[in-house]
């Protein structure tokens, strides 16, 4: 799983019948101080986050597809959670 | 899962068994501000896009499982939404860095 930054929503009207109704938001993973960022992709909302929310993000298929109780989900990432605080040692 | 712009179609007359009637069309993989990234792809269509077309698209396994009917085919790329309307905020407006310590989002 990974920390990110929700930065932005995808409306599709049509798509595949796994998507029916679900949210899309657009994730930049959080980095430290020092890396690179990490490209941004598209996660399945499943914690109704929002835009500058900080979420937590599954990002593998099997994983997905038990959060979202879809056998064979043709989806990878899903945010499961919103983040409050996270504590790094220094 | 990525953006992807369709720039045009792939045809193939010998497939995998399983793939028959299944549309392949070139994509260019684009970033969230949707700049061009890497090289064209071929992508596997369920959702009837046409040229010009911006889309969602899912990678590895989970390609093959949004094809239907057989969904053990060797398809690594699929296309699964056509977006209508995308709203990403500008960069500037997030702090995307973890620092040492504690950091509080609420």
């Amino acid at each position: 799983m990974i920390l990110g930054k929700a930065i932005g929503t995808v409306v599709t009207t049509i798509s595949h019948p796994h998507y029916d109704k679900r949210r899309l938001l657009v994730v930049q993973p959080l980095v430290g101080e020092a890396d690179e960022d990490d490209p941004a992709f598209i996660a399945v909302d499943h914690a109704h986050a929002g835009i500058g929310d900080t979420v937590l993000v599954n990002r593998e298929g099997n994983g997905a597809r038990d959060v979202l109780n879809l056998e064979g989900g043709c989806i990878i990432s899903v945010i499961v959670g919103i983040v409050d605080s996270v504590e790094i040692c220094e | 899962m990525l953006f992807g712009r369709v720039h045009g179609t792939a045809v193939c007359t010998i497939k995998y068994p399983g793939l028959e009637g299944i549309k392949l069309l070139v994509v260019q993989p684009l970033n969230k501000k949707l700049e061009p990234v890497g090289e064209l792809k071929v992508a596997a269509d369920v959702v009837q896009a046409g040229i010009g077309d911006l889309c969602v698209m899912v990678r590895s396994r989970e390609a093959a499982l949004a094809m239907p009917e057989i969904t053990f085919v060797p398809v690594d790329l699929a296309l699964v939404g056509i977006v209508d309307e995308l709203n990403v905020r500008p960069y500037s407006d997030f702090d995307t860095r973890l620092k040492p310590g504690s950091n509080k989002f609420t």
